[in-house]
């Protein structure tokens, strides 16, 4: 069985900077990370090679340099890697970044045997949209599964699946055919360490690079910018409240008095507060 | 970058909302997203149309009347056993369906579980731009969405258009807009319409869904008093102190992205961009520099309170009272200052 679990590489967002005057983004020195999220969709599929025997492949796409996020994969065990990287990828929004990805998971399925099951975190922590992994299940015609905290059973022979998903207020226990796209919640399981062989090994591990042709790709009006139906037209600061918090005088005082004083500013701002605490209080 | 719409979009028109309709009950956020689509479709001088899925045709139908009454003109029902429970296949199939019928120009979805599952597979369907989690929504000079939503991890904003396709599709998170006020008895029409698609034909099955036991986990988006911690909270033991603050208050409490990574609390605490968003009466932010990812999901609080060491750190420029000082401090005087005039109150009444 073929299993593809898709991973990116994103800016630590704890990191990042605004320039306070000009109000842009101070990219560099910014370290990277492979996105914690995608590390539960790995080791979910780890787990699965682990109790039924697969291959895991994993893919990004990104900038040369999201390699480094392919071999820490790798380095957690994964068996092979692929970069997908083109200058024409440039801009892509979720559209065109769900069809570069689905177009190279057709390419792994013709190189490697069709993946039974697609992989991925449940969002990125720069995007933060949900969308690419929808957007793959579409493209390529998988059963869809997002916010997935549990793979409970399979059964490769019957091709089906059971998982527990988070749903709007509660969980849903459902089964599917595979194959399928599942999107892993966090902390839906616990993070293997890599290990020493692992590590070696994935230092010395080949990571396929692909551009689009290689990729299968001959579309190119439906990669990068032109690919992309939504267009960023503004990148903004929001504007500071006019006037800052009112800050409470601290120097005077213990702190009960920086309490008491904190209290009365906040009935003073909210007057109904005050009467809906102690209605609450008094337990009604 | 601006071309001409294509011909075959021109006809796309009005404003449409996904009512996420489940057990019985609209989710709040599609109320929300109602009241908002009532001022795009007045701006462009177009219907207001809810989508409403589900299995219980009576129930449906009795539900169209609070869509009514919070803005829409117009319901597209669509009753069939196989909505029972929500699930992807059956979910976009009516959407597109509904959608390359009667061809909104605008589709506005809640930012929840379902609605993204259902948003992400519906866009890449009809291949159109989607944008997701926006914390505002307008009408340009060229009727065209400027759905705005915060990038790069939360750091700034940025505003996005989709010009050449549509429907043109947004994401909005619950809390993010206010709700709207309700007119009683304000009618509209409804138009139903067949799914075509039988049990046999959906493979993914729902076995059994199991309501969260833990009901306080879904409040915390709806609580009228919010207190949360942030990294000056120094240790995850002493979050217990923004914990003893809320239960005082009768609030619930959170905390900000940093701690769920470093594993002091579960991400269904998290306020934020990325975690809920909030618009409590009161919110009291605790050891919380106020990155912007975290500003998005809390600046619709009538009243924000902020406790920090750094009299430079951002959350006093959109907090309404500051108090420069260690939280770690200042919460267990506040909370004893708060349970005594509550207190007092209770033996005098």
């Amino acid at each position: 069985m073929h299993i593809v679990v898709c991973i990116k590489q994103v800016p630590d967002s704890a990191q990042i900077r605004v320039h306070p005057v000009t109000n842009t983004i101070m990219r560099q020195g910014v370290p990277t990370i492979l996105n914690p999220y995608d590390l539960f969709a790995l080791e979910a599929a780890l787990r699965l090679r682990d109790q039924i025997g697969a291959e895991v492949s994993v893919l990004t796409m990104g900038p040369p340099m999201a390699e480094d996020t392919l071999r820490k994969a790798l380095g957690f065990g994964a068996d092979r890697a692929v970069l997908l990287t083109d200058r024409a990828f440039a801009g892509s929004d979720t559209l065109a970044t769900s069809f570069a990805l689905a177009q190279a998971i057709r390419r792994m399925g013709e190189e490697w045997g069709e993946p039974a099951i697609v992989f991925t975190g449940k969002q990125t922590i720069d995007g933060d949209t949900a969308q690419v992994g929808p957007g793959i299940a579409r493209r390529l015609g998988l059963n869809q599964v997002t916010y997935v905290s549990a793979v409970t059973d399979i059964d490769p022979a019957a091709g089906t699946i059971a998982l527990q998903r988070r749903a709007e207020g509660g969980v849903q226990e459902i089964t599917t055919r595979l194959p399928a796209l599942i999107t892993m919640l966090e902390a839906s399981n616990e993070v293997r360490r890599g290990s020493l062989p692992e590590a070696l090994r994935a230092a010395r591990a080949k990571v396929e690079v692909w551009n689009a042709a290689q990729a299968g790709i001959t579309d190119m009006m439906k990669c990068g910018l032109r690919g992309s139906p939504t267009v960023v037209k503004r990148v903004f600061a929001p504007p500071a409240r006019a006037v800052s918090a009112e800050k409470i005088d601290t120097t005077a005082g213990e702190n009960s008095d920086i309490a008491e004083a904190l209290i009365g500013q906040i009935y003073a701002r909210q007057p109904a507060l005050e009467g809906e605490l102690l209605r609450m209080a008094a337990g009604y | 970058m601006k071309k001409e719409l294509p011909e075959h979009f021109r006809a796309y028109r009005h404003v449409w909302v996904f009512v996420e309709y489940e057990h019985g009950a609209i989710h709040p956020v599609s109320l929300e997203l109602l009241g908002e689509g009532r001022k795009l479709a007045d701006k462009l001088g177009v219907e207001l149309a809810g989508m409403l899925l589900g299995s219980d045709r009576a129930a449906l139908a009795e539900a169209t009347g609070q869509v009514f009454e919070y803005g829409a003109d117009l319901v597209y029902m669509v009753a069939d056993p196989v909505l029972e429970h929500y699930r992807n296949e059956p979910f976009t199939r009516a959407v597109t369906d509904l959608v390359n019928t009667y061809q909104p120009e605008i589709l506005l979805l809640g930012a929840t579980v379902l609605g993204r599952d259902l948003a992400g597979a519906v866009a890449t369907t009809l291949l159109t731009g989607l944008t997701a989690d926006c914390t505002e929504l307008a009408i340009d000079d060229e009727r065209s969405l400027a759905a705005t939503r915060p990038t790069f991890g939360g750091s700034l904003l940025c505003t996005i258009h989709t010009l050449n396709y549509r429907p043109q599709m947004a994401t909005v998170r619950p809390r993010v807009l206010p709700m709207p006020p309700r007119q009683p008895g304000r009618l509209g029409r409804v138009v139903e319409r067949a799914l075509d698609l039988r049990e046999d034909d959906i493979v993914t099955k729902v076995l059994r869904f199991l309501p969260d036991r833990d009901s306080q986990k879904s409040e915390l988006a709806y609580a009228d008093i919010v207190v949360a911690g942030g990294l000056g909270m120094r240790s995850p033991e002493n979050l217990q102190l923004v914990r003893a603050l809320a239960d005082v208050l009768g609030g619930e409490w959170g905390g900000s992205r940093p701690l769920v990574q470093k594993g002091w609390m579960t991400a269904d605490r998290q306020i934020g961009q990325t975690g809920k968003t909030i618009r409590p009466k009161l919110y009291i932010a605790a050891g919380i520099s106020g990155a912007i990812q975290h500003r998005v999901g809390v600046e619709g609080a009538d009243l924000i309170v902020a406790i920090n060491t750094d009299p430079n750190a951002p959350i006093f420029d959109f907090a309404h009272l500051g108090v420069v000082a260690d939280a770690t401090e200042i919460l267990p005087v506040l909370t004893e200052a708060f349970r005594k005039r509550l207190s007092v109150n209770r033996l005098a009444g």
